[in-house]
């Protein structure tokens, strides 16, 4: 038989390795290690299922490029990832005993490895099914759908991670207020700095010439180093303005770090854009009698848009990282979860504070994307 | 007309321009030719103030430039780069649009311009209104070009290097056209060139600039037959120069009476295509028609001398 795709068969190969590691682990309580439950330990009665999305994987290397089939592979992969997703549930509800017991049964290396190969699957059958990005977020979420049915309908609820989700509760909605909170109004005045400074070092080559060495070094300053840094001047500032909520630890060091690492990729995208309009362009545009404020207007920030909004794209999905980080000086947000979790030891407790930061970095990433390719679009290039 | 009074310019020290003094009659299409450096395309630029004069004056229509904004001064004079620089994110109609949109016309009166020249430049309306820059090949994007620098009518059209970035079909497609539609229109144009035989072609009244003055001005013949210098008689082509003369005169103006055989030319072809078949037919006589194929005499070899005018 005729190898295909070399891709794929990479991808086989994850299958069988994620097959043959632990897909779950079971320890009596929260902080003891667990010990593996391989996919031939497994209780649950239909776990043999997962076989049938497994198979057209498996084969996937040798089959041809013909639609009908990259499709059936896609599909396959949609529903390994949720049958996979459902039996690691019921296992866990089979395996932890009542509501009261403290067994606590979490995902394994296998499980995370079985993912990872279906969701590279999906991306890859995508790169040739769908062109645009907006059909690709548009299968990719109709993909998500079992996974969220399962995780709503409460199916995975005796798994690990959902228990400490249930301890958390309280914690957990707060944390991804303070965290939209800390990505929202560090972005804002970034938003409106960076922009102006961006197109200021795009009108004088002065200000780029000293603005960029500036910026560049606030970019390599470690986080936490930042955060740390701006310790002292705000707990004096603090003092000098009792009452404007100003201290060395907390909500204002944090965004004022995060404003300051989103500075740079706001100006570059800014300066970017407006720079790659060209430049026989603003000369016509100019020569035919539009104002400088028509020609910035009509023009210069069309054209620049989408290069721009890749640049917000970056400083956004920058800012729900660096966000996590600013847990360390008392702002909150997930990383306050997942730094709990660390102390602990508790492994679920970290993934609780870290998966819904993924998700929402991808989220943004995600919306920046259909956005700037429906307004490229719009513009046909 | 456009009048330039002792203007001088420099720029970081270097002199451009030296005292220039230039009267480019109105209704005709002058072209300003020179090599690079030689101040041809910033004399153009000081129409429209896109660059300031250190001093002297310009006068349009016997007023001075500098008594209007220069936004308001370059709405009135038509505007077309060799670049180009239509404006990627709009149709051709919404580029064409530009300059009337500026000056606040009317929706249907835009409307009815855009048409208008669309069919002008030969580009059927309905076909190519709605299109994109991108979606055009180099050629149609400077016939929008032309079409966006023509749309408000201004008196005045300024061309910098218009075809320079056209291959020579096309070029010379678009060369033809602009002859048209200056003689149906009578508009003032002011052409930028480095290309001698393209000067020679469309100027009606041809300015040879050297280091930021004036080497020479006047008609075709003038330049080639009266070189006032060296450096001129060495830019319009020494050896070359009986040809270029020969591609001023038309087939029409050397007729005579009589027959020949062999496929005919056209009265209307210039006497260096003529030329150039006699060489290459190996012939002294041909048949002359004219454009709907009347045969209307005979073109002689010993002829074409007779075209010095």
């Amino acid at each position: 038989m005729k190898l295909h795709s070399p891709v794929r068969l990479l991808l086989a190969a994850l299958l069988v390795l994620g097959a043959s590691l632990a897909l779950l682990t079971w320890s009596p309580n929260r902080l003891l290690t667990g010990q593996g439950l391989g996919l031939g330990s497994l209780q649950t009665a239909w776990a043999a299922w997962l076989w049938l999305p497994a198979l057209p994987l498996l084969a996937g290397p040798w089959l041809p490029e013909r639609r009908v089939l990259q499709w059936l592979q896609l599909l396959a992969a949609v529903l390994l990832s949720s049958v996979l997703l459902a039996v690691a549930g019921q296992e866990a509800l089979l395996r932890s005993g009542g509501e009261d017991s403290l067994v606590r049964v979490s995902f394994g290396g296998g499980f995370w490895l079985l993912q990872l190969a279906c969701w590279l699957q999906l991306s890859e059958q995508l790169r040739v099914l769908a062109d645009s990005v907006p059909r690709r977020s548009a299968v990719v979420l109709a993909a998500l759908l079992p996974h969220a049915w399962l995780l709503l309908d409460g199916r995975l609820d005796a798994l690990s991670l959902l228990k400490e989700y249930d301890n958390h509760g309280e914690t957990f909605g707060q944390a991804l207020q303070q965290h939209l909170q800390l990505v929202g109004f560090s972005l804002l005045p970034a938003l409106g700095i960076g922009t102006a400074l961006g197109v200021l070092a795009f009108r004088r080559q002065g200000v780029r010439a000293l603005l960029f060495p500036v910026l560049n070094v606030v970019q390599t300053i470690p986080s936490i180093a930042l955060f740390g840094l701006l310790i002292g001047p705000l707990a004096w500032l603090g003092k000098q303005l009792p009452g404007w909520g100003i201290a060395g630890v907390g909500m204002a060091p944090a965004l004022l770090a995060l404003t300051l690492y989103s500075l740079l990729p706001m100006t570059r995208g800014t300066l970017a854009g407006l720079a790659q309009v060209p430049v026989a362009v603003r000369d016509a545009a100019r020569g035919i009698g539009l104002s400088p404020w028509q020609i910035f207007w009509r023009v210069e920030l069309p054209l620049a848009l989408p290069v721009f909004l890749g640049g917000v794209r970056v400083t956004a999905v920058q800012a729900v990282g660096l966000a996590e980080v600013a847990a360390l000086i008392g702002a909150g947000g997930f990383g306050a979860i997942m730094f709990q979790g660390l102390s602990s030891s508790a492994l679920d407790l970290v993934l609780l504070g870290v998966i819904p930061v993924v998700a929402l970095a991808v989220s943004v990433d995600t919306a920046f994307k259909i956005l700037i390719s429906c307004l490229r679009r719009g513009q046909h290039d | 007309m456009i009048e330039i009074r002792h203007v001088n310019k420099s720029f970081q020290g270097q002199q451009a321009i030296h005292d220039l003094n230039l009267t480019l009659p109105a209704g005709e299409l002058s072209v300003l030719i020179g090599s690079s450096g030689s101040g041809k395309s910033t004399t153009l630029k000081m129409l429209n103030r896109l660059i300031e004069p250190d001093s002297g004056s310009i006068l349009l229509a016997g007023e001075d430039i500098r008594r209007q904004s220069p936004d308001s001064l370059r709405r009135r004079i038509g505007y077309a780069i060799q670049s180009v620089g239509l404006f990627p994110h709009w149709t051709v109609e919404q580029n064409i649009a530009a300059v009337p949109q500026l000056l606040k016309w009317p929706k249907s009166r835009i409307q009815d311009r855009v048409t208008e020249l669309l069919t002008l430049l030969q580009l059927p309306p309905a076909q190519y209104r709605q299109r994109y820059p991108h979606q055009l090949s180099g050629g149609q994007q400077q016939r929008v070009g032309v079409a966006r620098a023509l749309a408000a009518d201004p008196d005045v059209l300024l061309m910098d290097e218009p075809f320079g970035a056209l291959d020579p079909i096309t070029r010379h497609t678009l060369q033809q056209e602009l002859i048209r539609i200056q003689a149906l229109s009578g508009k003032t144009i002011v052409l930028v060139t480095h290309d001698i035989d393209e000067a020679l072609l469309l100027g009606q009244h041809i300015v040879l600039m050297e280091h930021g003055r004036i080497a020479q001005q006047g008609k075709a013949q003038d330049l080639l037959l009266h070189p006032a210098s060296d450096f001129v008689r060495h830019f319009v082509g020494q050896s070359d120069t009986g040809i270029r003369l020969l591609g001023l005169g038309k087939v029409g103006e050397r007729v005579r009476q009589g027959q020949a055989s062999g496929e005919p030319i056209r009265a209307d072809r210039n006497l260096r295509e003529a030329l150039s078949l006699f060489v290459t037919r190996q012939v002294t006589c041909l048949p002359v028609v004219d454009e709907h194929g009347q045969a209307s005499g005979v073109l002689h070899f010993n002829d074409l001398l007779g075209a010095a005018a």
